[in-house]
């Protein structure tokens, strides 16, 4: 009697465990694969022969490409296979400050970065890249959507002063005179605004702030920073985190990576005269019209955002996330694996796999061609 | 701290016995120096994680206001007692309500596991017990942020705006929470101090509840039945002969709980939305945060001189729950001598 009751106590134990470890599991990302489509195709876009290609290659950086590199590595390790090497890619998404440590102390042969690489961390590069520097190529154009979360509005015309009061606090009610005076139309309530803001360290807060204080700079003073500047509101634990607060409660606004923005409304904001939504074809269009930063080496491709620009149709507020790799590899294996993965994120397969999985913007012709230049320059052996 | 001046000696005795008995012993010697290189493993794997985190703090130091003297830092960037310490208030001030809340529910939960229910559901609920320490904290996380919080709204909406001060009372603010603690602005989501330090609770609960179970299963049988002679109710005996014996263990207990509240990272970081004031209002969310999960919210992106302020204030809580321990110590040592 007793003995039967204690399987049955360890029966339901198990199945407990299990359901558990199960919950656990499915927390992890939610991208789907990618692998199938992409080796029908068969490499006929990017360039080179891939059947020479063994070993392993690690990358590790930024979480806002992960669901990018998610389908990179899966669908390029599938051309690798159909042609018959045997590359393993992976990306660890710890976050670009210690992808580029694990990358300037050779731990990662690439990294993933959502601010270029410094003047100092391109003199250490030396150290590990062979005597040569290394560079930055702009890989994942991401767009940042103004979300919010309020019964019976889809969408909201905002200038950059009134995205800037909302969230340092000035404009505390969703019928304030400077939301309805932009959007007659909408039928906004007597509402307190919550605005959500990210609890994390991030990419996307810097340059969200950057685009607040470049275009409402007497609106926003704290400038552009990583970490929210202030104490008190609401805030979520990365872009999931934040939706989830976001979705959570009635009159909340907030700031994410546009793919993730899901069913809740979006803003257009004010650019020149025009209000623009934001598209993946608006953000490609603000990455152009962009200059590049100055001072850097020829193959170092950093984009200088112009948040004030005023191009018709262009939306400025996005990310530009990048791909640190070295001038000069070493080790042929390594060398020709980054070298052949790289050429395959910028080219047009590449660039389509990110729309396609993680909502990105696709870089221009130009920025891709330019891309691959700096590539091709890079020293094996 | 006594069990390092023993060390020493301790493999030296059976070695000596181990001459006079020929060799018979060398089991005894084996197994006592493994025992004594196990203790002392211990202390060099605490020292190691003490020079560790104290050596990666270095660039931080050199960077902070307090020693830019010393270093001659012409411009600091930190400083080492402002930026921690709204982070050792919210980390101590989550992990003291949450065993506030836990200590209460472990006794009930422990007394009816070891004296009033019968023998069979006894056995299963301490096993259903033993099981909540096995769930993950990333479940809790998700548990507490997804389905707790919108749940406690009503509940912090009544403390906060219907347990207010009356009109008629003098002398009082009316309309503010009579309990000062849950005064302030909430707004939802609660994604405040107190939803975590609920679901700290929860999590803390068996480690409580397990110990104090044993300790009160250990009470001389003899006493209670003579307490139970004397005519008194199942209630008298728990009251004077259980809990006076058990006090010790449960204070224990409570101090184990209480060292995982302390150092709980990612419940918290889910559920959480952090701040850095000295804000006792619990409801109010963005006004705390603990060290634990401020260091795992930020070393993704930190590099460099962040990243070693960051270790910082891992050096800061790991003294921390040095002296909390401390204290744990005298309390049970004092309680003990009492009992």
């Amino acid at each position: 009697m007793n003995v039967r009751q204690n399987k049955l106590a360890s029966l339901a134990a198990l199945g407990l465990v299990g359901g558990l470890a199960l919950t656990a599991c499915g927390g992890g990302s939610d991208t789907g694969s990618t692998s199938g489509s992409g080796s029908d195709n068969g490499g006929a876009a990017a360039s080179g022969d891939y059947a020479s290609l063994t070993g392993s290659l690690a990358g590790a950086g930024a979480s806002s490409q992960q669901n990018a590199q998610t389908a990179w590595t899966e669908s390029f390790m599938g051309l690798v296979q159909a042609q018959g090497g045997s590359l393993n890619v992976t990306y660890d998404s710890v976050g670009s400050g210690t992808g580029r440590e694990q990358f300037l102390s050779n731990q990662a042969a690439f990294a993933g970065t959502d601010a270029a690489l410094t003047e100092e961390e391109l003199a250490s590069s030396k150290e590990v890249c062979n005597g040569e520097q290394a560079f930055d190529l702009p890989v994942y154009i991401s767009p940042i959507a103004v979300v919010f979360n309020l019964d019976g509005v889809d969408s909201l015309n905002l200038s950059p002063e009134t995205i800037a009061g909302i969230f340092s606090g000035k404009i505390t009610k969703w019928n304030d005179e400077a939301i309805t005076k932009e959007n007659p139309d909408a039928t906004l309530p007597d509402l307190d605004i919550v605005p959500v803001h990210r609890s994390d360290k991030s990419g996307t807060t810097e340059n969200f702030t950057e685009y607040l204080s470049e275009t409402a700079g007497d609106v926003w003073t704290d400038g552009p920073v990583e970490e929210w500047p202030t104490s008190g509101g609401q805030s979520g634990e990365g872009t999931s985190g934040l939706i989830s607060t976001v979705e959570g409660g009635n009159g909340t606004i907030g700031y994410a990576d546009a793919s993730q923005a899901g069913n809740l409304g979006t803003a257009a904001i004010k650019v020149g005269e025009e209000y623009v939504p934001y598209s993946a074809d608006a953000a490609a269009k603000a990455v152009d019209a962009s200059p590049r930063e100055e001072g850097r080496e020829d193959h170092d491709i950093v984009v200088k955002l112009d948040r004030t620009t005023t191009e018709s149709g262009a939306y400025p507020l996005v990310l530009v996330s990048y791909l640190a790799v070295c001038g000069s590899y070493a080790d042929q294996a390594t060398g020709d694996a980054v070298k052949s993965y790289a050429s395959y994120i910028v080219s047009a397969e590449g660039q389509k796999a990110a729309a396609d999985n993680a909502g990105a913007a696709p870089l221009s012709d130009e920025l891709s061609s330019e891309a691959q230049a700096a590539i091709d320059a890079i020293a094996v052996g | 701290m006594s069990s390092t001046d023993v060390a020493p000696d301790a493999p030296e005795a059976p070695e000596q016995s181990s001459l006079r008995s020929g060799g018979r012993r060398f089991g005894d010697t084996l197994f006592s120096t493994l025992s004594v290189g196990s203790g002392i493993l211990i202390f060099v794997t605490l020292a190691l994680v003490a020079i560790f985190l104290t050596a990666e703090s270095m660039p931080a130091f050199r960077e902070s206001k307090e020693l830019a003297g010393i270093f001659g830092t012409a411009d600091p960037a930190f400083s080492l007692i402002g930026g921690v310490a709204p982070y050792i208030f919210g980390t101590v001030l989550a992990a003291l309500i949450a065993l506030v809340i836990a200590i209460p529910v472990s006794i009930g939960i422990a007394l009816f596991i070891s004296h009033y229910a019968p023998r069979r559901m006894a056995a299963g609920l301490g096993y259903m017990i033993d099981l909540l320490a096995a769930v993950p904290s990333v479940v809790y996380g998700l548990w507490g942020g997804v389905w707790l919080v919108p749940r406690l709204e009503p509940l912090y909406v009544f403390l906060n705006q219907t347990l207010v001060w009356p009109s008629w009372v003098p002398l009082v603010p009316s309309g503010e929470a009579i309990i000062p603690l849950f005064a302030g602005d909430p707004t939802a989501p609660m994604r405040n101090l107190a939803s975590a330090a609920v679901v700290l609770a929860v999590m803390i609960l068996p480690i409580i509840t397990a110990m104090a179970r044993e300790v009160f299963l250990q009470v001389p049988r003899l006493q209670e039945e003579a307490a139970l002679a004397l005519g008194a109710t199942r209630f008298e005996v728990v009251k004077t002969v259980v809990l006076p014996f058990g006090r010790s263990g449960v204070v224990a207990a409570s101090m184990l709980g209480l060292g995982r509240a302390l150092g709980e990272t990612m419940a918290v970081l889910m559920i959480l939305a952090p701040g850095a004031t000295f804000s006792w209002h619990i409801l109010e969310v963005g006004m705390h945060n603990t060290i634990a999960a401020n260091i795992a919210s930020k070393q993704a992106e930190s590099s460099g001189a962040d990243m070693s302020y960051l270790i910082y204030t891992g050096l800061v809580l790991f003294v921390l729950t040095f002296i909390i321990n401390a204290i744990a110590r005298w309390i049970v040592s004092r309680t003990t001598v009492k009992g």
